[in-house]
């Protein structure tokens, strides 16, 4: 076993920390919860009011195994639907592409064409509940294939509620899962904010990340940081279209990280909304008090979970779980424990899911507003955090603003240097992971895995070949020639994108054609 | 046994199939750079057909090969097929990311020299190629 002094501790993102902090490290009394900037939470009575929304994510196989899947949640009173699309979807490839081979199905939903939306959702009031969808690059396809298909089920698609992630400039940075060069990528992800906010006003346009930023290695000051400067930037690219800030602002919504260390991840959420406030009202000038508030989703963080010692991850997910609800979270998903080794199993969801039951109605957490409010130290790690996110927004802006910093490789580059140096840290076991690096035990007891049917992938290609012959395919190729002068154009792409759902254009198809307007981004290598 | 006296170790590092979890390649890529390999990563999205392309261009001794999404039982026999068909077979195939233990002694097997799982020290790494050594005949 190793044992390592720390005489000079650093949070895990090599932030040093102090032995005390008193009342001089802590600046300026943060205000009071529901109050502007939020700095202590967007409620007043937060978790006295109500919980937080226990939103797990879940997807595989083909759209009818989801839906069965979906329809057993709600039955269970599961309230909202979070959809997993499997990595050809991701990546706007069709089922049958060669590129796609192994992938469908396997870690999500394979979604070819508005038929398998209409299935993933069949027997689903969706009028009622709220459906998520995590896709980005092709999240303008999915959108329209999403409202199409409510359309042809007759709901009323002006009432519909849910949210797209729909968030390109992460993918770019950390996640890497894009077609088009930057701009017109950033161009999709407007015309979904724009056609949202005018069409479908309570549906969450987009979900701005520093989820992946975070899973890429970056620091937790970067996560904040980088996020909100992309929040800032499709705020910038949407008031070109001539909507007023307080018309979609309330509708913006952030997705951050869960990391392992507790008070740091603490100080990054209440860092974030107070940026955020400040930015909103003083930058923006917006006056509806809904635009000032940043709203977020947390997921706990899947790069820590080791595959030594599997249940161990257990302890991880609580603790991160504990931040992100300290931290004044509105929705949580927890990791489950086996993740480092396949999908989870029922078993490994049940308990992800059993601990955020724990945390919410046995540790006693929820029972008073912001209970860190006022630690010297929460409240001096929170300043220090929203003065870097600030030093990193003039970085950004010397650099030349968002794109060209993303075009220069800057954020890559800063993600990787810090993934880095902390796995530098770890090989030096400054930084210690018990069962890996220190602590570690002889015994490997094997857990239960989930396997996923590999007859899947015949399927969905077997489904969408029939489907092929069966549409109209002088519709599909005047939708698409349609879709293709709408890109050539600067006007919304959502209707051309409708009418090429209603048509059962393939995911594959609309994303090919949008290319030949918008042209393919090669992955950067560093 | 060990030839890193004479050259460093030729390693081609690459990202096959639709993963872009590019992490765990890129922190290996620099530590074995830092460690005196020759490293040369392909970036993402690589076919098999690619990437048996660059190891043979590169005169690899070594391919390591990252996968995260679960598509290793169907990417890495395919790339293993591409390098024996261009007279390849003798370069060493490592193999890291999401590994479920059940896979392994498959992978094996079919002739990947080694696993790296979640959490292996980059020095593990290095000491394991120069134990190995170099592959080329």
């Amino acid at each position: 076993m190793s044992q390592v002094q720390n005489n000079n501790p650093t949070t895990v993102s090599g932030r040093p920390i102090e032995a005390l902090y008193t009342a001089s490290d802590a600046g300026a009394p943060p205000g009071l919860p529901g109050e502007f900037p939020y700095t202590r939470g967007i409620h007043e009575t937060m978790y006295r009011g109500r919980l937080w929304t226990m939103r797990q994510f879940a997807g595989f196989g083909t759209a009818r195994q989801t839906n069965e899947r979906f329809k057993f949640l709600v039955e269970k009173g599961q309230t909202g639907l979070s959809t997993a699309f499997d990595l050809p979807t991701l990546m706007g490839l069709d089922s049958d592409n060669p590129r796609s081979l192994g992938e469908v199905g396997r870690l999500g939903v394979a979604v070819d064409t508005i038929d398998d939306m209409l299935t993933l959702y069949d027997d689903i009031d969706i009028g009622q509940l709220s459906v998520s969808m995590t896709i980005n690059a092709p999240a303008a396809v999915l959108m329209a294939f999403y409202l199409a298909a409510a359309g042809e089920r007759g709901f009323d698609v002006a009432a519909l509620r849910g949210t797209i992630q729909n968030d390109i400039l992460k993918e770019f940075h950390a996640q890497n899962e894009f077609v088009f060069p930057p701009e017109p990528h950033v161009r999709l992800v407007v015309d979904v904010i724009e056609y949202c906010t005018r069409h479908v006003p309570q549906w969450y346009p987009v979900s701005i990340s520093g989820y992946h930023i975070r899973e890429a290695g970056s620091t937790a000051a970067q996560e904040l940081a980088f996020t909100l400067a992309d929040g800032l930037h499709y705020i910038d690219k949407t008031l070109e279209r001539g909507l007023a800030i307080d018309d979609f602002a309330p509708r913006l919504s952030f997705f951050f990280n869960a990391h392992n260390d507790l008070f740091e991840e603490v100080a990054k959420y209440r860092a974030a909304r107070t940026v955020w406030a400040h930015r909103l009202r003083d930058h923006y000038g917006a006056a509806n008090e809904a635009s000032w508030k940043l709203r977020f989703h947390a997921q706990t963080a899947g790069c820590t979970l080791q595959d030594k010692l599997p249940e161990l991850n257990l302890v991880r997910v609580a603790y991160q779980a504990l931040a992100a609800v300290l931290g004044g979270c509105q929705s949580l998903h927890t990791n489950s424990m086996d993740e480092t080794l396949a999908l989870p199993s029922e078993h490994a969801a049940m308990l992800a899911v059993l601990t955020q039951k724990v945390l919410a109605h046995e540790t006693g957490v929820t029972n008073t507003v912001d209970p860190l409010g006022g630690s010297y130290f929460v409240e001096s790690l929170t300043e220090q955090m929203a003065a870097e996110a600030e030093r990193y927004f003039e970085q950004i802006e010397s650099l030349g603003g968002m794109l060209e910093a993303l075009e220069r490789g800057f954020f890559r580059r800063e993600i990787a240097d810090a993934a880095f140096a902390y796995q530098r840290q770890l090989d030096a076991e400054r930084k210690l992971i018990v069962g890996v690096n220190a602590f570690q035990q002889a015994e490997q007891k094997p857990i239960e895995l989930l396997t996923v049917d590999a007859a899947v992938e015949q399927e969905q290609i077997e489904r969408l070949r029939k489907l092929k012959l069966q549409r109209d395919n002088d519709q599909v190729g005047r939708t698409l020639d349609a879709l293709r002068r709408a890109a050539e154009g600067d006007g919304n792409l959502m209707p051309a994108l409708m009418e090429v759902a209603h048509a059962r254009v393939t995911v594959g198809e609309a994303m090919a054609a949008l290319a030949e307007v918008f042209g393919r981004y090669e992955a950067a290598v560093t | 046994m060990t030839e890193s006296a004479t050259y460093p170790l030729r390693i081609v590092l690459a990202k096959v199939g639709l993963d872009g979890h590019d992490r765990g390649i890129k922190v290996v890529a620099r530590g074995l750079r830092d460690a005196g390999f020759h490293v040369i990563y392909s970036g993402l999205w690589q076919t098999p057909e690619a990437v048996a392309r660059t190891v043979a261009d590169e005169d690899a001794d070594y391919l390591g090969l990252s996968l995260l999404s679960g598509a290793h039982m169907t990417l890495v026999p395919r790339i293993l097929d591409e390098l024996r068909s261009r007279g390849l077979g003798h370069v060493g195939v490592l193999v890291g990311g999401i590994i479920p233990e059940d896979d392994i002694p498959q992978l094996l097997e079919m002739g990947v020299v080694q696993v790296f799982g979640p959490g292996t020290p980059l020095p593990d790494i290095a000491a394991f190629l120069r134990q190995q050594g170099s592959r080329t005949q």
